[in-house]
């Protein structure tokens, strides 16, 4: 039984994407464009060569992060629908430090990365703390924690960072993640070397919480709140720690954003979306560190490929974003699909 | 002060009538046990089908355009809603996902429709709502020219559908059976409640409104539709019927509150005192506001007991 769940819990992701991208094949078909066509676009639009390739690992980067630190806080039991502010915190703080410090690379590059998370982590303190103390939904919090993120940040790099401009002079070289050699290599797209650092970060994750006895106490609390006190663990404390750590994984997403693909930030009118796009990795992916990864993957070739669709096969690059959120909602709503195969698997015999 | 008032007071009805209509839907989904972080999204819908409607049927209709536009947007969120209730009703999938996936979804449909239909990503202008004078009321003295002269009138059927919706909730069998279901569906259950379809109910009741208020933002605040034409409006809402402490009322006085520090950070600038006042203040006012009323330093507020838990029969 054990191993048919394990089974099924990796074929409903499978089967969720490609429901989805059936679904966006007949949406497609029903505007009066050609699904092959439309699929063969966003293909060349994700790897038609170097540049495009380049451009879609780029684009993987921060949504591993942010998966990440949607997956990290659920493994705790606790949603984490704040990594967008914590994203766009994390990429004031780097890019604040990236403009005003001065040192050189060896320094200055690991300090405002790590501004960059610390900014995160604070952002996800705030709700862990009212959560564990006085129990406040952390839903409520960390969305409210967003708007509160975007506004500030605005307000400070008007008023702050610059005189009333609308976005801030680059950082300079000594804090930047461009490199020069895999420019070159991907005829000068954006890519940086921060999709080492979100590969690295994965890979903390899926140590933290396989091999460490932090790791053990954050999945028990997540598991059985009482139990866990029962038996001596800190419920508040690893209820504060878990959204830390979510809240540094996005805040490095957005350091990502600062030192790497823009190398500053600007006026923001609305969200960035790399936290509600994490949301949909960390659940495809099943709040698994590896399955975050392959979830990233395949949205950010989605959303890099979607930007060839329009001119491509005149399809919007909407599409996408229709096609992923369907994807959510055959992920979320496995319980039917569950029911299904079980369904067939029984009439099968 | 009576031209401070004159001059904040409707530009505070103006922004605060979308948020009402909202958080109404928001307590109606919520108070039934259903999360409904989707608002945002269905304003999206509700605000994408007002301006097409009105873009399309404005030559035939008048003047009347901008009511059937609501009312058609109206019943398009209702449908659209009964996405998240098949989802986090029936399928028992989780309501928050369920409902950034609402999200996801309505902005992917409005924009990709929008380019499909018009070519581009916003579309043109509208007319929309106008202000005009209520009439016999805007006749008082003091009271007339500050509440009811130069005003949407659809500020006015927010506030009605406010104390419809207390009345709905509070004052009728079919309220009671609603917060029931949100309290203790188990024991709704086993009274005969149709905990499933009460649900189903309250979550295309929130379609409904969300819709309308989408609508009406768009119709009385921006006049056409994009990708930005609703940007957060629907999670302030769900502030409102969180600081409104899920209570019909108490979430129409907070969407006027929050109204009010929105419309303060335009108008504030020529108000002495106010002036002084920062504007990023004011715009994260209803956001820190809400998290110290959930924090307790406002009040105590409790959500329903069972919201965001989905109704497993025979489970305990």
């Amino acid at each position: 039984m054990t191993s048919n769940n394990k089974f099924l819990s990796l074929l409903i992701p499978v089967i969720s994407v490609i429901l989805g991208l059936i679904a966006g094949a007949i949406i497609m078909l029903f505007s009066g464009y050609n699904p092959i066509d439309g699929y063969l676009a966003l293909w060349r639009g994700a790897f038609g060569d170097a540049f495009t390739i380049g451009e879609t690992i780029r684009r993987i980067t921060p949504l591993i992060l942010t998966g990440l630190a949607v997956a990290f806080a659920f493994r705790t039991g606790l949603f984490n629908i704040g990594a967008e502010g914590q994203v766009i915190v994390g990429w004031l703080a780097a890019v604040w430090v990236g403009l005003a410090v001065d040192a050189p690379m060896i320094i200055h590059l690991p300090l405002a990365v790590l501004a960059g998370g610390i900014a995160g982590g604070i952002w996800g303190f705030v709700p862990g703390l009212l959560k564990a103390k006085i129990g406040v939904h952390e839903v409520i919090v960390t969305i409210m924690m967003n708007y509160i993120a975007l506004f500030i940040t605005n307000e400070i790099i008007r008023s702050v960072l610059t005189d009333h401009a609308t976005k801030t002079d680059r950082i300079p070289e000594t804090a930047s993640l461009s490199s020069e050699w895999l420019q070159t290599l991907t005829f000068y797209s954006r890519l940086h070397y921060g999709i080492l650092i979100a590969l690295f970060a994965a890979a903390v994750m899926w140590f933290l919480i396989q091999r460490t006895t932090i790791g053990y106490e954050l999945k028990a609390v997540g598991f059985n709140q009482h139990a866990s006190k029962y038996a001596g663990m800190n419920v508040s404390k690893n209820i504060i720690l878990s959204m830390v750590i979510a809240g540094g994984f996005a805040g490095l997403a957005g350091a990502m954003e600062g030192l790497g693909t823009y190398g500053n930030i600007s006026v923001m009118s609305g969200f960035t979306n790399l936290g509600f796009d994490g949301i949909a990795v960390a659940l495809l992916g099943a709040n698994n560190a590896f399955g975050v990864v392959l979830a990233a993957i395949l949205f950010g070739v989605l959303k890099e490929g979607a930007g060839e669709m329009p001119t491509g096969a005149g399809v919007p690059t909407e599409l996408v974003d229709i096609i992923i959120a369907l994807i959510i909602f055959f992920v979320a709503s496995s319980y039917i699909i569950r029911w299904v195969i079980l369904r067939f698997k029984k009439e099968g015999k | 002060m009576i031209d401070a008032l004159q001059s904040i007071i409707p530009t505070v009805l103006f922004y605060s009538a979308p948020l009402i209509l909202t958080a109404l839907g928001g307590v109606f989904s919520e108070r039934s046990g259903v999360v409904n972080i989707g608002l945002e999204g269905l304003m999206v819908m509700g605000a994408f089908v007002g301006i097409v409607f009105s873009l399309t049927f404005e030559d035939v209709f008048g003047s009347m355009t901008p009511w059937l536009a609501i009312l058609a947007a109206a019943i398009v969120g209702g449908i659209f809603s009964v996405i998240h209730a098949v989802a986090s009703v029936s399928f028992n999938a989780n309501q928050v996902v369920s409902g950034v996936a609402i999200n996801m979804l309505a902005l992917g449909i409005g924009v990709y429709l929008t380019k499909q239909w018009y070519g581009k990503g916003q579309t043109d202008m509208v007319d929309g709502f106008f202000r005009t004078d209520i009439p016999i009321l805007s006749e008082i003295p003091l009271i007339g020219p500050i509440f009811f002269e130069r005003i949407y009138a659809t500020s006015y059927v927010a506030i009605i559908l406010a104390f419809i919706a207390w009345y709905i909730l509070y004052k009728t069998s079919f309220g009671l059976r609603l917060r029931a279901v949100g309290e203790h569906p188990m024991a709704a259950d086993t009274n005969g409640i149709n905990v499933y379809k009460m649900r189903y109910v309250a979550v295309i009741i929130s379609g409904v409104l969300g819709g309308l208020g989408g609508s009406v933002f768009a119709l009385t605040i921006v006049s056409n539709f994009s990708h930005s034409t609703i940007v957060g409006q629907g999670f302030m809402a769900l502030a409102a019927v969180i600081f409104g402490k899920w209570h019909p009322l108490g979430a129409m006085g907070a969407a006027l509150f929050f109204g009010l520090a929105q419309s303060l950070s335009i108008v504030g600038s020529g108000i002495p005192l106010l002036q002084d006042i920062p504007q990023v203040f004011l715009l994260i006012a209803p956001y820190v506001l809400t998290i110290l009323a959930l924090a307790g330093v406002i009040g105590r507020a409790d959500a329903p007991r069972a919201n965001g838990v989905p109704y497993i029969k025979g489970s305990r």
